[in-house]
């Protein structure tokens, strides 16, 4: 079978992108090579260790598992995508920064992703639901406790947040 | 890491699925959530000339439930499976067994009918739809067939589906009122493939003796094996762990001995039926 090229439509922090990619590239690799957003990192490139963890439609996924002709349409959310427009950092970024998140920071982006749409779902995680949604992501400097520490820590944020608002 | 090339289609129902998949033949795949296939791919241990990309066809991604079955298509993930309080009413053992599938991020989008297709010995799903006499819906142009769990999974990533058909549901039992289900298993670590599992459903008589005991196991066996224990049980659970330990022949790999999974299959069995009973107690109550 012949390669094909298809032209695909993405949405990436907001901003469309049209790329023509073959099939076979992966999204992650659409995201860094093709749209030069270097901010997904991609450590095992078979679901295992979750640094390439982006929002597909608000969903966290692995895109080292998803071809990019399958997210054509969709909005997609990458780690530059998760600061305020005029670059404060979200809760989950400052409680990563507060509680000592990250050493070397090669997993960041894909628990960064992974905690803001969790916390989307579950605002306000238990110590044990804070474990849970950190399981699929592997970081090699921490020792996670930090890292759960963070979650814990963001909720906490983005509680506060929405009190100030009211 | 990089898949080899292929050509691709992304059709937009299942009528145009079947007639793609009926003209590639036998080297085109299926591609749904990914979550299996696409680390093949990448790895290259598989290499399909043509895959047909199911993500469009959201007439296939529902749940629904009747008095018999929980009918899942082939576009619900496993997330959205976990995540419905009806079908977990109707058979509570599907959400024990998508707790244990993988981690939250993979089963956003792995769907539940993908990882009984692909039938890997160690999936939890695998054994649910053979522990509860599932069945599996193929469609083809040529029309449907339903096929049985005993004889859908035919060997280790190996099932029934054709190359000119697309499963397009799986059909689960509902558990029976007096009956209780649980799911044991081990792992390396939390979201890892199970060294050993085990699903387990208990039905009990009059009395609340034990009318019916039954358990599959995963990842002891080429495909998803199914032990009756209802006359092991008459001895206690203890003693059907063990005659479930003399059952089953695991082979040995990186991550376990052979006699330790047969250990871990006479343990987990003792423990999914104790809590199988209990919550068919529960439920009788």
């Amino acid at each position: 079978m012949t390669e094909t090229a298809e032209e695909i439509r993405l949405t990436v922090n907001g901003v469309v992108h049209t790329v023509t990619v073959p099939a076979r590239r992966l999204l992650s690799d659409c995201l860094r090579h093709d749209l030069r957003l270097t901010g997904t990192h991609v450590g095992c490139e078979h679901g295992v260790c979750g640094a390439c963890t982006v929002l597909v439609d608000g969903i966290a996924a692995r895109s080292c598992l998803m071809l990019a002709v399958s997210a054509d349409g969709a909005e997609v959310t990458t780690v530059e995508g998760l600061a305020e427009p005029d670059g404060a950092l979200s809760a989950v970024q400052q409680a990563f920064a507060d509680c000592h998140g990250l050493q070397c920071g090669f997993c960041t982006p894909g628990f960064l992703t992974t905690i803001t749409a969790a916390l989307a779902e579950n605002p306000d995680p238990t110590h044990d639901e804070a474990r849970e949604i950190i399981g699929g992501n592997l970081c090699r400097c921490t020792g996670y406790q930090n890292i759960v520490k963070a979650v814990l820590r963001a909720a906490e944020l983005q509680r506060a947040g929405r009190a100030g608002e009211l | 890491m990089k898949p080899s090339s292929f050509g691709y289609s992304r059709p937009e129902s299942v009528a145009e699925a079947v007639a793609i998949l009926a003209s590639i033949g036998p080297d085109g795949k299926v591609l749904a959530g990914g979550q299996s296939l696409v680390p093949l791919l990448n790895m290259r241990l598989a290499a399909p000339s043509h895959l047909v990309d199911i993500n469009r066809l959201s007439e296939l991604a529902y749940i629904s439930i009747d008095d018999n079955h929980v009918a899942v298509g082939a576009l619900a993930r496993h997330a959205d499976v976990l995540r419905d309080p009806v079908a977990a009413a109707a058979q509570p053992l599907l959400g024990m067994a998508l707790a244990l599938v993988a981690h939250p991020v993979i089963r956003n989008r792995g769907t539940t009918v993908g990882s009984i297709v692909h039938a890997d010995p160690a999936g939890e799903m695998t054994a649910v739809l053979a522990l509860l006499d599932g069945s599996v819906l193929l469609t083809s142009s040529g029309g449907q067939r339903c096929v049985q769990a005993k004889d859908f999974f035919l060997g280790p990533l190996e099932s029934d589906v054709q190359p000119a058909e697309l499963a397009t549901e799986a059909r689960f039992p509902v558990l029976p009122p007096s009956a209780g289900c649980a799911f044991a298993e081990v792992s390396r670590r939390h979201g890892d493939y199970a060294v050993c599992g085990v699903a387990a459903v208990v039905e009990l008589g009059d009395g609340g003796a034990v009318a019916r005991a039954r358990a599959a196991y995963l990842s002891v066996a080429a495909t998803p094996l199914v032990l009756d224990l209802t006359d092991a049980c008459a001895g206690g659970f203890a003693e059907a762990g063990r005659f479930a330990m003399a059952q089953v022949r695991p082979t040995a790999d990186i991550h376990a001995t052979a006699s330790y999974r047969r250990h871990l299959a006479g343990v987990l069995t003792e423990r999914a039926l104790q809590d199988a009973a209990a919550r068919a107690r529960g439920r009788g109550r």
